[in-house]
């Protein structure tokens, strides 16, 4: 049995363990556990609005997945592209709210912009860390509540309307948002542009120099030195490229899916990126897998807890216990360990 | 101008202080102790706010808030327990393992507070018990000093012992020394027969013991309930603290009331119409900017040393 | 006259098939001391963990105390009263002296340590054996040689009745050794058995009663010390079938490309590297012959500049390398394979391909306009993995799956394919199979034939003497013999090696051009 296939099948049972937990809680918890439990597993096929949620629901988490992956390929704990999705949906949203242009050019613009955003916000906690060897997982979650805090500030006091009970912004004009492309869901256009932009991470990493190089540092960061790459422009390119990617998928959700800028607390993104971008083992393309995957176990929660009696959280227990499994490099090692004899022996 | 000084100085802001220097105190010492042997744990923020929740839930349940203390400690530590399982016999990486329990208590919390509570937001339903306040007799009559030092949690009070019980032992026991051999150099430790692996089992319980503590108080003594995400963010800001207090009993005791002052003033600003939202960020900018200072002093140091 | 120990066609095979230990036979007599002598990879080491309980042998039989035994680790070993001093000492630098020593056994007054107690018991261990040390001082700041016998008494008080020192004059001075030799006398008139691993003959006749050779494994014979001479010593240490490779010699060396100036440096007080100054040049492979541990690694390292360069100066192609970055340094054409390859020299989680190309990659070589031309890439690596061998199914293949052989073909096929003009080989083929050695060997003479100049850094005197057209000896951080390579010896080479012979200072200077 080849590597990589063992590899698969380690993932594919460390999901099955977790979906098992999740299966047992259910019975602890639920009046009906099958009936919750099939809700779970299969309701999201029920029809094309549920599918719908499922998308919706995964382009967030495949951005935060690819802005995650670049990190983790060089082996940088950054958990940070919650901050910097909250504040670039915000700048996109001022901009199409202050900025007059019609048609198609108001959203690509915000867009663009707030991918440029995306990308100083992040050099902050990668300056620190090339510079001075910050720890990057502290300063990059610290950083989240920095720049949410300011973040929220600027909305309180400048963009927000003042009729609407709720914490919102102005509403957006209509050529901004992100149009539908699927008839009967909120699934928008911005599928396309995460699928554009996750390709293009791919040929980053796997097809140019400068991927390269990172994904070596991320190997080992004395063979990469010694090979006559630079640590410093290593770890700043990095983070400057996962801020362009969640600074494209902050605007990307907010101009996709509301009408107003309401997120008055954190999207809480760090840590599904992390989940996402380790399930797909830091690869780009398996990140649209990893994220569609977890978007649809969301969905199902979501589901179950709305027409049955058990909360949408259990997600958390099925999260945890898959990053355990998949990280634990003892999983399944004495069984993989025979099989190598085995196959020696032959 | 005025106003903000003379509120600093006041006893009141001095008392708020302490208090809210407690949680990250407690959660500092668990970082540290589990530091010195060796073994990161990032896990501080879940553990503290499932043990809250524990508290508050166990305390209602069995009305006392003793037994409810108690729970609380017992979830940490088996939290604790689960980590040190998966990174010493499975091989975790101790960070993505700290990350799976973060994730886990964050979501994990609102899902058994929905269950038992009725509500994703707050327990106020519980009619759970809080930990005393202790009025010490005599001390609390003495003026100025009396109304800062008097009147704190009993936890409160425990951590000061606690703190001195833990610069005992890793100075002065055999125990002590043991984690300590183990975490500075584990060869060494090895040559002489001591078993890393239970020293280091025994190193995150306390760790998980010690947010436990943290977080009991955060539900049980700093208000009486439990609401999502109430740890906010106290177990990274711990984890910087013990990282500029050199790992030391003495420094981190410092540094976490450093940031307890930063997360007083950022309360204290509040009142006085300063944007809130600004405000709250004080206590990460300190971070930041104390983590920085500390790694360019440690990078002067190395390049010194060459 | 018992023996106390006896090791019985010992033989220990490493997984990927390298054989440390063939057959080894070897005893230890109670009250002797006893030295085991053999050059790096002789498989000293090897042995004494066997002892040690650090590694379990293939083959073999182990008799202590005339009862045939295994031992499975080391606590076992210390329980029987083996005691090891490792080479690289296993101490905890912010605890004093006094808290090492008794480390997990320091005495008690009720919970608390009981520290007056602490020092009586360590003065009363250092009087008792007449070692001097300072208890109260943290161990990070006591000097080396304190060190040492911090470890020597750690092992005492544990019981150790068999002492193995692996190397133990290595970091000492001559002073420090002359008072270590004292104590390691008055031990074993107290009863103690000492094994004493070293290279240094003059010490091994001074001090110890038998003395047994090991060479490529195997042991090539156990003598009385009083009845043999160093001469004889080296000659089973060193001597070989070497056929006479005056073949492989260089046709045309011409002008130098890469000078070292007065190069020295100091560490914690100790002086690692003393004056060192050569040249090497165009179409020249300059050998430097050395035990391991007198200083290569760290001439290494500040070739490298992994240790800046603070004395001296170091020059490639006429410019100084003090400031460049490594970057710079492969741009004018320095190639270098690390002794650490797995460390330093690839990406262990990468493909092969990935390996094969990465500087090229960083140098901009396959890329237009910043995307990889993968197709060039992957051919390139296809001819290089064809060129030099490299056993594997496919370019895609993850390096890490590959024997120590094919890694290393991977390195050097690297390091050699860019026509570097100067190539630093450090230790090349360690570790690899004889068949990738020859290999290798004939890659490193095709360069130097097309020019390169090379500077080869090697612990295996067989491949200096195979490979080098001159030939450095370094002894204790110096120069201190200078060979042209047609008209020296085994015997020569392996004295100057051992420090048994020294040349004056006027001969080293022929290692430098223009003078």
């Amino acid at each position: 049995m080849s590597d990589k296939t063992f590899q698969m099948l380690r993932t594919l049972l460390a999901v099955l363990i977790a979906l098992a937990l999740a299966l047992i809680i259910t019975f602890i918890v639920s009046d009906k556990p099958l009936e919750s439990f099939s809700l779970f597993l299969f309701g999201p096929f029920r029809n094309l609005r549920y599918m719908g949620n499922v998308i919706e629901a995964a382009i967030p988490l495949a951005f935060a997945g690819l802005a995650t992956s670049i990190l983790f390929s060089a082996n940088l704990f950054n958990l940070g592209s919650e901050g910097i999705y909250y504040v670039s949906g915000l700048v996109a949203a001022a901009i199409v709210i202050n900025v007059n242009i019609t048609g198609v050019g108001l959203p690509i613009l915000a867009i663009i912009i707030a991918g440029i955003v995306g990308m100083i916000l992040s050099l902050l906690p990668g300056f620190l860390k090339a510079k001075w060897d910050v720890n990057v997982l502290v300063t990059s979650l610290m950083f989240n509540t920095i720049y949410f805090g300011f973040g929220l500030y600027f909305l309180n006091y400048y963009l927000r309307d003042p009729n609407i009970s709720q914490i919102a912004s102005f509403s957006f004009p209509d050529n901004a948002r992100l149009k539908r492309i699927i008839e009967g869901t909120r699934v928008h256009s911005g599928l396309i542009i995460l699928l554009v932009v996750a390709f293009v991470v791919y040929i980053f990493l796997y097809k140019t120099k400068w991927g390269y190089s990172i994904r070596m540092y991320g190997i080992n960061k004395n063979f990469s030195e010694y090979v006559g790459a630079s640590s410093f422009g290593i770890i700043m390119l990095t983070h400057i490229s996962a801020g362009l990617v969640a600074g494209i998928g902050g605007s990307v959700e907010v101009l996709g899916m509301y009408t107003r800028f309401r997120w008055a607390s954190l999207p809480g993104l760090g840590f599904d990126g992390a989940l996402v971008a380790m399930l797909a083992k830091n690869r780009p393309l398996a990140s649209l897998g990893a994220a569609l995957f977890l978007a649809y176990i969301r969905t199902g929660a979501d589901l179950m807890s709305r027409l049955s009696d058990v909360p949408a959280e259990i997600v958390a227990f099925i999260q945890a216990a898959i990053i355990l499994l998949i990280s634990a490099e003892r999983f399944l090692f004495y069984w993989r360990h025979k099989m190598l004899l085995k196959e020696a022996d032959k | 101008m005025e106003n903000l000084i003379s509120l600093i100085f006041s006893t009141h802001f001095l008392f708020s202080t302490i208090r809210v220097t407690t949680p990250i105190l407690l959660a500092a010492m668990g970082a540290l102790i589990s530091d010195r042997a060796g073994i990161a744990n990032i896990a501080l923020e879940g553990m503290m706010l499932m043990a809250a929740l524990s508290g508050v839930i166990f305390s209602a349940m069995f009305e006392s808030a003793l037994i409810g203390f108690f729970f609380a400690l017992a979830t940490s530590l088996i939290m604790a327990l689960v980590l040190a399982y998966f990174t010493l016999e499975l091989k975790t990486h101790v960070i993505l393992g700290g990350i799976a329990l973060n994730l886990f208590a964050s979501g994990g919390s609102i899902f058994i507070l929905y269950l038992v509570a009725g509500d994703k937001g707050t327990s106020s339903s519980l009619a759970s018990k809080v930990l005393p306040n202790i009025h010490i007799p005599l001390v609390k009559d003495i003026p100025v000093l009396g109304e800062i030092v008097s009147g704190h949690n009993i936890i409160t009070y425990a951590t000061i012992l606690l703190i001195i019980g833990l610069y005992l032992m890793l100075n002065k026991t055999r125990l002590g020394r043991k984690i300590r051999a183990v975490g500075e150099n584990k060869d060494a430790a090895e040559s002489v027969g001591i078993n890393v692996k239970k020293i280091q089992y025994l190193a995150l319980s306390l760790s998980g013991i010690f947010a436990g503590m943290g977080g009991a108080f955060l539900s049980m003594g700093y208000v009486s309930w439990f609401s999502r995400n109430m740890s906010a963010g106290r177990g990274w800001i711990a984890l910087a603290a013990e990282a500029m207090g050199r790992g030391t009993v003495i420094g981190t005791t410092l540094t976490s009331v450093l940031f307890g002052i930063t997360s007083a003033l950022a309360n204290a600003f509040q009142v006085m119409n300063f944007p809130n939202e600004i405000i709250n960020t004080i206590p990460y900018i300190a971070v930041v900017l104390g983590l920085t200072i500390y790694s360019i002093q440690k990078q002067k140091k190395k390049k010194s040393e060459k | 006259m018992d023996t106390i120990l006896e090791l019985k066609n010992i033989t220990k095979i490493y997984p990927g098939g390298v054989v440390a230990n063939r057959d080894v036979n070897f005893d230890l007599i109670d009250g002797e001391i006893h030295a085991l002598v053999g050059e790096n990879g002789a498989g000293k080491s090897t042995l004494m963990k066997i002892i040690f309980g650090m590694e379990q042998p293939n083959d073999g039989q182990i008799i202590y105390r005339g009862k045939q035994t295994e031992i499975n680790d080391p606590n076992q070993a210390i329980e029987m009263g083996i005691g090891m001093v490792h080479q690289h000492f296993m101490l905890v630098p912010s605890f004093t002296v006094s808290e090492n020593l008794q480390l997990g056994m320091e005495p008690t007054k009720g919970v608390f340590i009981d520290n007056k107690r602490l020092l009586e018991v360590t003065l009363e261990l250092a009087n008792r054996y007449g070692f001097y040390v300072e208890p109260d001082k943290p161990v990070e700041n006591i000097p080396v040689a304190m060190k040492q016998k911090v470890e020597i008494l750690k092992v005492l008080l544990r019981g150790a009745k068999v002492l193995i020192l692996d190397e133990p004059t290595a970091v000492l001075t001559p002073q420090e050794t002359k008072e270590l030799f004292t104590q390691l006398k008055m031990l074993k008139e107290a009863g103690h058995s000492i094994i004493f691993i070293s290279h240094k003959l003059k010490e091994v006749k001074e001090i110890s009663d038998r003395v047994t050779v090991l060479r490529d494994g195997k042991t090539q014979g156990t003598l009385k010390t009083s009845e043999v001479s160093e001469k004889d010593i080296s000659l089973l240490m060193v001597g070989r079938d070497i056929t006479s490779f005056d073949m492989l010699r260089a046709n045309h060396i011409s002008d130098t490309t890469f000078s070292v100036r007065n190069v020295s440096l100091k560490l914690e007080n100790n002086e690692i590297l003393k004056n060192i100054s050569f040249d090497v040049r165009e179409g020249q492979i300059l050998g430097i012959a050395g035990v391991e541990g007198n200083g290569q690694v760290e001439l290494v390292k500040q070739l490298t500049r992994e240790i800046p360069i603070n004395i001296g100066e170091v020059k490639l192609l006429g410019q100084t390398i003090k400031d460049m970055s490594m970057h710079g340094m492969r741009k004018l054409g320095f190639s270098y394979i690390p002794e650490d390859r797995m460390e330093k020299g690839i990406a262990s989680e990468g493909t092969i391909y990935e390996n094969i190309v990465a500087d090229r990659i960083v140098q901009d070589k396959f890329t237009k306009r910043g995307i990889l031309n993968t197709k060039n890439i992957i051919s390139k690596a296809k001819d290089l993995i064809k060129e030099y061998h490299v056993k594997t199914s496919s370019h895609n293949q993850k390096i890490a799956a590959l024997s120590g052989g094919n890694i290393q073909k991977v390195v050097v096929a690297r390091e050699a394919s860019t026509n570097p003009k100067f190539l630093l080989a450090e230790q090349p083929t360690r570790g690899v199979d004889v068949g990738s050695i020859e290999f290798i060997h004939n890659q490193l003479i095709k360069l130097r034939d097309q020019g390169s100049a090379i500077l080869l850094i090697s612990a295996d005197l067989e491949e200096v003497m195979k490979l080098s057209d001159q030939i450095l000896v370094m002894y204790d951080g110096e120069i201190v013999a200078y060979f042209d390579n047609k008209d020296v010896s085994e015997e020569e080479l392996g004295l100057a090696m051992l420090g048994l012979s020294k040349h004056d200072e006027s001969r080293p200077r022929g290692a430098i051009a223009n003078e």
